[in-house]
Formats: structure tokens, C-alpha cells, sequence
């Protein structure tokens, strides 16, 4: 066991890259449960992100585009979980179970021609001098756009909820559809519209992985991320700054216990896998302690009844 | 002079029922009008028409002499219509300027909003903290909330959807004082309620509907409420007859009965004692949400509660569930018809069983016996008047009245000593419910010890022997029914509130 390969500055680099795909689908999943809507098909918006961005940065050369086509592609798929739950009014939790099936399989089939192929590269951002400044600047300021477009989105989604009527009326929608109905707003319209959200961050959090950490196509490549993210959503008490904190530890702790598998610590390798997940827990949990709960019409189907 | 509001053929039908045929309605500025009727009558129909929810098949409206079609209640807050609702239109997560602010079109800032609310809730007496969470107010505070979102707009026209069932003697009064305040400013209040004595003391006109059909027209001042009753039901009404009987043996027995709150919103029960005898019939009156629902399950058994707290002849049943309860002869009718007190998919024969099978022997070693469980839903539906094709039938597709009766009667016909109802006339017909109150009567005075949980104070003053009241999950000190006076009993209920006379 050697501990002193483990360099503290690259691990909390890699930290923030490492969470940025949970970090980008968990947010927009907060937006869609606060509208309430219980969207369980994060994982498969986040595939055919992958892919969908994936191809269309390998056929454009241009990284930026291919994250543009993976929020096409993840909104796209959510615009048949619309569909389902909003017009069809089918059950919100088959319904996204379908939706991560039916993503899996029609991301393998889009790929099939993809395996193999590298992508081309998204370069750090160039923030000139701050990435000099030691031990900060590799820390903070030495990643690709994606990592700061991420905690932009955290922010902006915590204002917007916070200071805006239009974050105000989502609130409101989620909280008890039908007085928001009664007071004249467009429930259906509005949940479509966050649902779509939903699927655009997911399916730019899916690309992340496929361009950026991977970077390649392997059928399956988010391997639970979408789930996770469903999780952290839950045990952040459906606040932004919290879910923030969880994709950091959960990415965190991911890139710590592969560091300690390399450095050969004595414990078996499972244990060190699934800390990821039980610490997260374990701390979200604690903070959930207080008064805060699910917004109050969460999966409920809203059926204009007069 | 136009007329504010002028309706004329309104129409509106759904499948299967015409909630309003051919209504016409004149409602003139400042005035206020009553509008009457039985549930089922069509009277929210009417009121979300005007307030753009509601879309009306056939007929006009002009508002101040013009056309009036709102699309949608947007549309009818610009148009200066405001509705306080019967069943709040509120958010319990979000705050009181919150809430405030989602009512209003053009909303101004939070921190000028906040400034408003307090102003007009000073000046009309209604006192309110902007930034207290709504799931935390009481019921006649939450109302405050609706009536000052719409006071905001300065609407022309006020809807108020049985605005005092949520309100103590005290608070209607004092709401009645700033309604007459309003309309003395020239704001007109459409006021739906079916309590004939406040429409008598309040309203200007009134206008009663029957099945959806207007019946008749009235100045309520100089029409007495009993033939504001015959319009209303179509007939007269005989009232349940009370004879005194014989009190006997405390049956059941509640000591220091405590139960923390089931939610973050819920309401805690807290130190209930009280006994109640053979024979005797104790209304519990209390504003919605003070603890009614708690009580009901602490006594049904839904949550158990601390051992040595709930008695029934002697026995401590505190830590039983409901079976066991139901076994020993402690019988409850939970207040929500559909969902609580009977599946709605299911058959009478099946909700029939549901309750019935511990104590009608429907049930031996897990194996049912459903020829017996339809002979006794058969007898149910015959002894109380239930009108349904048969016992086949779901639970959903009897009328509100029809399964009230239903629901009740099952209790009854399984021989009590101790039945507790909660709301047993709730959003029943006046003589489906007049029916239900004579067979609690009758059961106590077969007796058994009849405990009624209730919003509607004159029924409990109709069949009680002793009342109490809940006020924020405590139980107040039971009093002999005969001789309270109205203010006595607001009281118990916890007086005003805070609230105050208008200021202006």
C-alpha cells in the first residue's frame, strides 16, 4: 500500500469533472419534481444524450455542438414521457421506467456504428491567469466549459425558484395542482415545459460522459448515473445548493476510492465501491433532518376534472 | 342603472347531469346576494362560470352591460371578479405573500407585497404575517389569506363559496362586518351558503336553486328560513324527533389522551379526557383541521395511542387495532365517504364485508361467506333507504347522500355500544340527512353511547345531549347542549381568533 500516489491537487481536479453528469441531470430531475412530476427516466434521457451528442460531435468535429445535440436528444426522448403522463395521464412511474428501457435500446441501436470511433476532444477553458494561481488554479480553474455551464445551472435553476413568478408558478404547480388550476394557471403546459428541461439536462449530463470523461461510445456507458442522480434529488430535500454538495461528494468520494484501489489500501473492493454511494446517503439524509419535504402533488396525475 | 352582473339561460351540462338549466341571475353593484341550494344543486357550477373555470354550454353574461366570456379566471380577475373557494385554493408549502402574490396579475415585489397585505389585513381586521408558511395557519386564517388576495384587486365583484363553514360564531360575525363594509364601499358579494339564518342577517336577495333550475327568488329579511328550506328541498322538512332517555353506564372513557401530529402540517391531539354514557349522545363541534381526523383514528384504531388512555366499560383498548375494537363493540364512520369510510371500486357487498365481517360472523377461519355479506348489505340498503339498482353496484356510483347512508348504516345495523361519527351529514341532501340524525338518535336511545363529530353547530345542537369542542387538538369542558348560547359555544371553539372589526 503506497498512499503518497494518491496527489490530493489532481484528486479534487478530478472531483469536480467527475461530478459533473449527476450534478447536470440531478438538476434538471429537481426542476421536473418540483413541478411535480416524478420523471424515473433520467438514465434513459441521459443515454441517448450520450449517443445522440456523441454522433453529432463526431459528424460536426465541434464539441459544443454535440452537447446542443445531446439536449436535443434528451428533450426529445422526455417529449414522450409528456405525451404519456400528460396527455395519455398513464402512471408516472411505469411510464419512466418504460422511458429508461426504451432509451437503452434505442441508444445501442443508434451507436452500432459508433463503437470505436473517438470523438473529438472539448479543450480546458482558457481562463488565463487564475489557472496559474497554485494549488487553486488546477483545482478550480483548469476544466472544460461543461463544469462551469453545470454550477451556472445550479444557480440559475436556485434563483429562478427563489426570486422569479416564473419559478414561483412552478413551485406552485408542483405544491397542489388543483388550486393552481383554480387560480388559472396552465398546469399541463407547465410541467410539459420543465419536463422538457429535465430531458435537455439529463441528456447534456449523458454527453459529458460519452465526450468528455469516457471519451467513447460503449453501449450502456452511464451505468446507473441517471439513477443516482434520481437519489441525490430525493436526499437533497429538493433544494439546488444541496444537490450541488451531493454530486460533489458522491463524485468525490467515487474518484477517492479509485485512487485507493490503485494505491492498493487493504480493503476488498466492493466496500470501497459502494462508499460512494453510503456516504452520500449518510450525509444528505442528515441535512433532510429538518423540516423540508416533497413538493406536495409529486406524482400525482392532474386530471382537469370541471 | 345596468346591473353588475347579468346572467340570462345560463346553461351547462355533463355527462348525465345538467349542473345548470337555463339560470338567469341580476346582481347590482354593492349588493349582496345569496344564492341557495342543496349540494348538487349547481351552485359552484354557476360561480365557475362566472369566474372563467367553467366554460357555459348555452346563454349570456354581461358584466356592467357588456359581454362577459372570460376564458379563464385570469381573465375574470381582470374583468374585477374575485372568489374566496369553499375548499381553499392554497399552497401549505409556500408562504402567505406567496400564495398572496400567485392570486394576482400584475403581483408588485415581495417586499412591497408584504407592505400591502399587512395594510389591508389592518384595515379590514383580518390580521395576517406575510412570511408565516400557509400549511401552519388555521382554517379561518387561511381563509383570511383568499379574502385578502382578493380584497388586493379591488374586485367589483366578490364570489364567496360557503365562506363561514370554516369560521367559529365569533369570526362569522366578524366577517359578516366587513362584508357589509364592502358592499357599502359599492363591492358586490355573491354569497352561496345553504345556512338560511346567516343568509337572513347578511344578504339583500337571494336567489334558490333546485337541481340545477332556478325555483324562486326572495328578500331573504322578510322570508323565514323555513320557507327558504321548502324551496330549497322542494318540500317541508320534518325534524328529527329527540326523546330524553334513560343515561346509564360511562362506556367509553378518554383519559389525557395525547398523539403528536402524523405530518409537518398535521394537528397534535392534546390531554382529551372525557367520558360518555350509555344512552347519551355527545357532539363534538370544532372548526375543520383542530383534530377531528385525529380523534376519529385514535378511537377507530387506525393509530394506536399510549396504553391506559382510551377505556371502553373498563377495558383498556388503547393499544388495540380496529378489529379488535370493532369485536369488543367500539364502532367509527370516518368523515371521508369515498377512500376512508368506503372503497369506491368495490361493491356495497364488498364494502359491506369490510367493516362488517368481525361482527356479523361474515368471516370464519379467513374463508368469506358472501351470501351473507349481500343479505346484509341488502338490509342495510333497505332499512336506511339507500337508492341503488342492488348491492352489485360500486361504492362510486351512488350519490354523496345515497352512500352517506350507506356507510352509516352499516355501523348502525352491526349494534354498537359506542358509534363515533365524524361529519355524518357532511355534503348530504337535507333529507338524507335528516334520516341519518334520527338514526343516531334512535341508536342512543336503543342505548348505546353516540359520539358526533361535526362542523355544523345546529345539528349538533339538534341531537346532542352534551357538547364540547375541539380547538387546536384540545377538547374543551363538555356542557349540557340544552341552554348554550351561540356566543357561549364560539367560546369553546376558541372565540375570534385574533381577528377584529373592520377598522375603516
Amino acid at each position: 500500500m503506497d498512499l503518497s500516489v494518491i496527489n490530493p491537487i489532481l484528486l479534487l481536479a478530478a472531483l469536480m469533472s467527475a461530478a459533473t453528469p449527476i450534478l447536470l441531470a440531478a438538476t434538471g430531475e429537481l426542476v421536473v419534481e418540483r413541478a411535480g412530476v416524478l420523471n424515473l427516466g433520467v438514465e434513459g434521457m441521459m443515454i441517448v444524450g450520450a449517443i445522440a451528442g456523441f454522433i453529432v460531435a463526431v459528424n460536426t468535429g465541434s464539441p459544443a455542438m454535440g452537447f446542443i445535440g445531446a439536449a436535443a436528444g434528451g428533450a426529445i426522448l422526455s417529449l414522450l414521457f409528456v405525451f404519456l403522463t400528460q396527455v395519455a395521464l398513464a402512471n408516472q412511474v411505469a411510464s419512466g421506467l418504460g422511458l429508461t428501457l426504451f432509451g437503452l435500446g434505442l441508444s445501442a441501436l443508434m451507436g452500432q456504428s459508433y463503437v470505436g470511433v473517438k470523438p473529438p476532444r472539448m479543450g480546458d477553458l482558457d481562463l488565463g491567469p487564475l489557472s496559474d494561481i497554485p494549488v487553486l488554479g488546477p483545482i478550480l480553474f483548469s476544466h472544460d466549459a461543461m463544469v462551469y455551464i453545470g454550477l451556472l445551472m445550479v444557480a440559475c435553476v436556485w434563483a429562478t425558484l427563489k426570486y422569479t413568478r416564473a419559478g414561483l408558478v412552478l413551485r406552485a404547480v408542483g405544491e397542489n395542482h388543483d388550486a393552481a388550476h383554480a387560480l388559472g394557471y396552465k398546469v399541463k403546459r407547465i410541467r410539459a415545459l420543465a419536463i422538457l428541461f429535465g430531458g435537455a439536462c439529463a441528456g447534456m449530463g449523458g454527453a459529458y460522459i460519452s465526450l468528455i470523461r469516457v471519451p467513447q461510445w460503449t453501449e450502456g456507458m452511464t451505468a446507473g448515473v441517471g439513477w443516482i442522480a434520481l437519489a441525490l434529488v430525493v436526499f437533497a430535500s429538493w433544494k439546488p445548493w444541496r444537490v450541488l454538495l451531493g454530486a460533489y461528494l458522491f463524485g468525490g468520494i467515487t474518484q477517492l476510492q479509485l485512487n485507493l484501489q490503485g494505491a492498493g489500501v487493504a480493503i476488498p473492493v466492493e466496500y470501497l465501491a459502494m462508499s460512494p454511494y453510503i456516504v452520500t446517503i449518510i450525509v444528505l439524509v442528515t441535512l433532510s433532518a429538518d423540516k423540508s419535504r416533497a413538493p406536495g402533488s409529486l406524482g400525482r396525475i392532474f386530471h382537469a376534472s370541471h | 342603472m345596468t346591473a353588475l352582473l347579468d346572467l340570462s339561460g345560463v346553461t351547462k351540462a355533463y355527462p348525465g347531469v345538467v349542473a345548470n338549466d337555463s339560470v338567469s341571475l341580476t346582481i347590482q353593484s354593492g349588493e349582496v346576494h345569496a344564492l341557495l341550494g342543496e349540494n348538487g344543486a349547481g351552485k359552484s357550477t354557476l360561480v365557475k362560470m362566472i369566474y372563467g373555470l367553467v366554460k357555459p354550454d348555452a346563454g349570456q353574461m354581461s358584466l356592467n352591460g357588456a359581454s362577459f366570456a372570460p376564458a379563464d379566471p385570469r381573465a375574470a380577475r381582470a374583468a374585477g371578479i374575485g372568489m374566496v373557494f369553499q375548499h381553499f385554493s392554497l399552497f401549505d408549502a409556500l408562504t402567505v405573500a406567496e400564495n398572496i402574490a400567485l392570486g394576482m396579475e400584475n403581483a408588485p415585489p415581495m417586499r412591497q407585497l408584504a407592505a400591502q397585505i399587512k395594510a389591508v389585513s389592518e384595515t379590514y381586521g383580518l390580521p395576517l404575517a406575510p412570511h408565516r408558511l400557509v400549511g401552519d395557519l388555521s382554517a379561518g386564517e387561511r381563509q383570511r389569506v383568499e379574502i385578502i388576495r382578493c380584497l388586493l384587486q379591488e374586485p367589483k365583484l366578490l364570489i364567496m363559496d360557503e365562506p363561514t363553514s370554516v369560521l367559529t360564531p365569533q369570526e362569522v360575525e366578524i366577517l359578516f362586518k366587513t362584508l357589509r363594509k364592502l358592499s357599502a364601499e359599492g363591492t358586490a358579494i355573491l354569497y352561496i351558503s345553504h345556512k338560511l339564518e346567516e343568509i337572513r342577517s347578511l344578504c339583500d336577495a337571494a336567489t334558490i336553486l333546485r337541481l340545477g333550475k332556478v325555483v324562486g327568488h326572495c328578500i331573504p329579511r322578510d322570508t323565514s328560513a323555513a320557507e327558504m328550506a321548502e324551496l330549497m328541498v322542494g318540500s317541508a322538512l320534518k325534524p328529527p324527533q329527540k326523546v330524553a332517555a334513560p343515561v346509564g353506564d360511562v362506556l367509553l372513557e378518554l383519559r389525557d389522551l395525547s398523539l403528536p401530529p402524523a405530518s409537518a402540517f398535521g394537528m397534535p391531539l392534546r390531554q382529551i379526557s372525557v367520558s360518555v354514557r350509555a344512552g347519551e349522545v355527545l357532539g363534538i363541534g370544532g372548526v375543520a383541521g383542530n383534530g377531528q381526523d385525529e380523534l376519529l383514528s385514535a378511537l377507530s384504531g387506525e393509530v394506536t395511542v399510549p396504553a391506559g388512555t382510551v377505556f371502553f366499560k373498563g377495558d383498556d383498548l388503547a393499544r388495540s387495532h380496529p378489529n379488535a375494537r370493532r369485536a369488543a363493540g367500539l364502532l367509527t364512520a370516518p368523515e371521508e365517504r369515498l377512500g376512508h369510510a368506503a372503497a369506491p371500486d368495490m361493491s356495497l357487498t364488498e364494502n359491506a364485508m369490510l367493516t362488517g365481517a368481525t361482527r356479523q360472523g361474515l368471516e370464519r377461519n379467513g374463508i368469506l361467506n358472501w351470501k351473507a355479506a349481500r343479505s346484509f348489505a341488502n338490509q342495510i340498503i333497505a332499512d336506511f333507504d339507500v337508492r341503488t339498482p342492488g348491492p352489485g353496484n360500486a361504492a362510486r356510483s351512488l350519490s354523496g347522500g345515497n352512500l352517506q347512508k350507506f356507510v352509516i348504516g352499516r355501523e348502525i345495523l352491526q349494534r354498537p355500544e359506542v358509534l363515533v361519527v365524524n361529519q355524518p351529514t357532511w355534503g348530504v341532501d337535507a333529507s338524507a340527512a335528516a334520516a341519518i340524525r334520527q338514526a343516531l338518535l334512535d341508536l342512543a336511545e336503543g342505548g348505546a353511547a353516540v359520539v358526533v363529530i361535526s362542523q355544523d353547530l345546529d345539528e349538533l345542537m339538534e341531537i346532542s345531549d352534551n357538547f364540547a369542542a375541539l380547538n387546536e387538538g384540545r377538547l374543551s369542558a363538555v356542557r349540557p347542549a340544552a341552554g348554550l348560547t351561540v356566543a357561549e359555544i364560539g367560546q369553546m371553539m376558541g372565540g375570534a381568533h385574533g381577528m377584529e372589526v373592520a377598522h375603516v
